[in-house]
């Protein structure tokens, strides 16, 4: 017992004194592995220890503690004192030590979205959890396991722009299929949310094309919102899928499209079903969109129609709600169009878009620039990947089985 | 008009237009009853055609007439006719329908029905004797010939897939290529009656490849065939062709399966719906060989004739009288409204086309319609960017929309922008899935 009480304060002091430069916090993580059965067995003196510690600078080995202390079942009043000390140590903790044990790290971190949840207060980890995500990575590409966390404790805390900062990263490394597969479920939502339809487009297609070897939960649901969200967005929904899509994901979400385009048609019929699978507002969002989408056409077609004659078209019930729906539509940008109140008369105007001003030549070229930096980054891949010794074993091995055309490097419509 | 004449009754209807109908058509109308505005004169009708077709169009035109005293007409001739053939089938399924509404003369004659089945038996057991003893004996033109006798034998008593196979039997016994081209003519035949279009156009090319032996009078023929198979595959435009190729030469010699009034026709109305105008004039309009098929319909002739100098209401108006009779016709009437459909579209199209605004009142009258229902007809072709134009409800003019190529440009080349962005993004990260999981199966193995 004694010597376990000694080999602890030596341990923080060892903690304390070697924290400085790289190679001694190196030395310190090895040292903390070894003594991490010890923390076990000593997890009821740890916390006090704590606070001879300083997070900033001592952080490895606060992580280490404060792990072996979270690890313990706890009551909800203690609960409360933990969110607060972890959100301390995320604040306050330097990157480059804590990027030493991830692991624990996220261990941690992933208690203390517990915790929140639990405590029925998400709002107070959105913040901490953005810092820790923040830490943890590497590089803005890199998809940590706290993605997924953090966007659904952002869900429940309905904070979807903070979410939506993370989503507006490209993410390219991947290192848990199901991280991802989460983050662009709950990535989807927020944008849902936020009424980012194309991004959640984007987000939700990912998940279905995904390469998968068996169907998981997590793509049906998401080929669910896909349908109904390609259905608000474009307007229409075409059931196959890109050839590059798992076939098993093919075979199984057929059956799914066919239920859901089925109940497209009877709505109402249907509200329970939709209510089960929690998209009933989705569903309601495609009948609204289904008015606008009417009544763009008729920008197509007219030059001027009086106000009832919308209604009639688009199946409005009077020419007020049809003079509400324009008006939004204006105000959203997505017509350009002028009421005349007098007459009734609504004349449709062309875009008036000219395509010649410094802000339009402005976005081009940084689309373009945006281009350039990722072709360029196809092509180090494909370089990286025609050079990586397992590929070519492979390949070589299974030249008909998995030819290289398979690889699928550029689409054939964008060669570069 | 049309749309009071609906409540109203079909004959008052069929008159109302025939009253309302363009001078000098009616003059050629009472020359030439077959297929004009009037109640179809189905006795004229029926002696366009012979055999087994004037039974079944007979009797299609008594299912579908919906007119109890034109039914009854129909179902007579039909019953006349069966009687001078051997197909008993048939004449038991024609009583039933007559039901003994046309007195005791009608009835279900069974004296006649068991002699005609007698004699069938008789003459089939003889028919399987010879071809038997041809058989045996080998020789080639007689098995063929027998086979043909059944193939005939079975198509007078109705058994139209016996009678198919056996005609295609004899295929094996061909020796000269007149053989097959015979043997084709009795399958296209055949295949009409069944319905089996397929069947048409695969036995025609096989004809179509003996050129030797081809006839002008079987070289239209064929035309007529392939130009029915191809109606009833839709492809309306090849159709069109195959009909204005027929030769004059098949005068009524084809009666069994189309008269030459038929080809003008269905010649003319799937040229009117698939061709461009300079098709038009060249294919139809200085076609001598078709102008001699149009003479026998004027009716026809006239609104081509009035769709190419964009008389469209004149032309309309001849449509619409030709309607009730050609939905009674047993090959066209599947497509009367899809050609009806398509010949309106291209008039609306081709009035429009020239002008860049055009005023819907001034359309309205040339298309004898109203303002509101051309407007609902415009806007379906604008939607399908059949016309490039947008309506001004408020004055109730049709403006020409030409694009501007440079903002179209731009937005295409913004949206290639995105898109290219979106599937690349989404191809790198499959691409790192695909190394992820690659690498782990990698490393589970070591």
């Amino acid at each position: 017992m004694n010597l376990n009480m000694n080999s602890m304060e030596s341990l923080v002091a060892q903690i304390q004194g070697l924290s400085g430069s790289i190679a001694d916090v190196n030395q310190l993580h090895s040292l903390l592995k070894q003594s991490e059965d010890l923390f076990q067995s000593e997890l009821a003196r740890l916390a006090p220890l704590l606070t001879e510690l300083d997070p900033s600078i001592h952080s490895l080995g606060y992580l280490y503690i404060l792990e072996a202390c979270t690890s313990a079942p706890i009551s909800k009043d203690e609960a409360n004192e933990l969110v607060l000390s972890v959100a301390r140590f995320i604040n306050l903790c330097a990157a480059e030590q804590i990027r030493l044990a991830p692991d624990k790290f996220i261990s941690v971190c992933k208690r203390f979205k517990d915790q929140v949840m639990l405590l029925e207060d998400p709002m107070r980890g959105v913040a901490p959890m953005l810092t820790a995500l923040r830490k943890l990575q590497l590089s803005s590409e890199q998809l940590t396991t706290l993605h997924p966390d953090f966007l659904l404790i952002c869900l429940l805390a309905k904070c979807y722009k903070t979410g939506l900062s993370i989503l507006e990263d490209d993410i390219f490394e991947v290192d848990q299929p199901r991280d991802f597969f989460l983050y662009c479920y709950y990535g989807g939502m927020i944008c849902i949310g936020q009424k980012k339809f194309s991004k959640a487009l984007e987000l939700l297609h990912n998940v279905v094309t995904a390469p998968m070897s068996i169907l998981n939960a997590i793509a049906v649901e998401a080929y669910k919102k896909y349908i109904l969200v390609s259905l608000i967005h474009l307007g229409q929904f075409s059931i196959s899928f890109p050839k590059y899509t798992s076939s098993v994901a093919q075979r199984n979400l057929k059956n799914f499209s066919q239920v859901m385009c089925e109940l497209e048609t009877c709505v109402l019929a249907n509200n329970e079903k939709f209510e089960f699978d929690k998209n009933l507002g989705l569903v309601k969002q495609v009948v609204s969109s289904m008015y606008k989408r009417n009544i763009q056409r008729l920008t197509q077609t007219y030059l001027t129609l009086s106000l009832q004659d919308i209604a009639n078209t688009v199946q409005l019930n009077s020419a007020k709600e049809a003079e509400m729906h324009v008006l939004q539509m204006i105000q959203d940008g997505e017509i350009y169009a002028t009421i005349n109140q007098k007459d009734g008369m609504v004349r449709f105007l062309e875009d008036p878009e000219q395509y010649k001003s410094c802000e339009m030549i402005e976005r081009i070229d940084s689309s373009i620039q945006r281009i350039m930096m990722l072709s360029r980054k196809l092509t180090d891949m494909d370089e990286l990947l025609s050079c990586d010794p397992l590929y070519l074993a492979k390949a070589g091995r299974e030249r008909q089985r998995f030819d290289f055309d398979d690889f699928d490097t550029v689409p054939s419509k964008f060669t570069i | 008009m049309e749309a009071e004449d609906e409540a109203t009754g079909q004959m008052i209807e069929e008159e109302e237009i025939y009253v309302n109908g363009g001078g000098d058509g009616d003059e050629s109308k009472r020359h030439r009853p077959i297929i004009s505005g009037e109640q179809l004169d189905i006795e004229a009708y029926a002696a366009l055609y012979s055999g087994r077709t004037k039974i079944s169009r007979l009797l299609f035109i008594a299912e579908k007439c919906g007119n109890a005293s034109m039914q009854l007409d129909a179902l007579r001739m039909a019953y006349d006719e069966i009687k001078k053939g051997e197909n008993t089938q048939l004449f038991r399924e024609v009583v039933a329908k007559i039901d003994g509404r046309l007195g005791p003369n009608y009835g279900p004659d069974s004296i006649w029905a068991d002699a005609v089945d007698r004699r069938a038996e008789l003459r089939k057991e003889k028919l399987e004797n010879e071809l038997n003893a041809y058989r045996t004996n080998l020789i080639k033109e007689s098995i063929r010939m027998g086979y043909n006798d059944f193939g005939d034998f079975y198509f007078a008593h109705g058994q139209l897939g016996d009678a198919f196979k056996n005609y295609v039997r004899t295929r094996d016994y061909c020796t000269t290529s007149k053989h097959i081209v015979h043997m084709c003519m009795n399958a296209i035949l055949v295949s009409i009656e069944m319905g089996q279009f397929t069947h048409v156009t695969s036995y025609v090319s096989k004809a179509e490849q003996s050129q030797d032996a081809l006839d002008p009078i079987t070289i239209a023929k064929l035309r007529c065939a392939a130009g029915l198979a191809l109606l009833e595959g839709k492809k309306y435009k090849l159709a069109a062709r195959k009909f204005l190729e027929t030769g004059p030469e098949l005068g009524n010699n084809y009666t069994e399966v189309i008269a030459p009034q038929d080809v003008a026709t269905y010649g003319g109305l799937c040229a009117l719906a698939s061709f461009d105008r300079a098709e038009l004039k060249s294919k139809v309009i200085d076609n001598v060989n078709f102008r001699n098929f149009l003479e026998l319909v004027p009716e026809i002739r006239e609104l081509i004739n009035d769709f190419y100098t964009s008389h469209y209401a004149s032309c309309l108006e001849y449509l619409g009288n030709l309607k009730a009779n050609l939905l009674l016709d047993i090959h066209l009437h599947d497509h009367v409204e899809t050609l009806y459909e398509q010949i309106r579209n291209k008039a609306l199209i081709q009035y429009t086309h020239p002008f860049v605004s055009v005023d819907l009142h001034m359309m309205a009258n040339a298309f004898n319609t109203s303002v509101s229902s051309l407007e609902k007809e415009l806007e379906a072709l604008i939607t399908n960017n059949l016309i490039q134009a947008r309506i001004d409800s408020h004055n109730k003019i049709l403006y020409a929309r030409h694009a501007d190529q440079r903002n179209a440009t731009f937005q295409r080349v913004l949206q290639t922008g995105s898109e290219f962005d979106r599937e690349v993004r989404a191809m790198l990260l499959r691409a790192n899935l695909i190394k992820h999981e690659f690498n782990l199966k990698a490393s589970r193995k070591h």
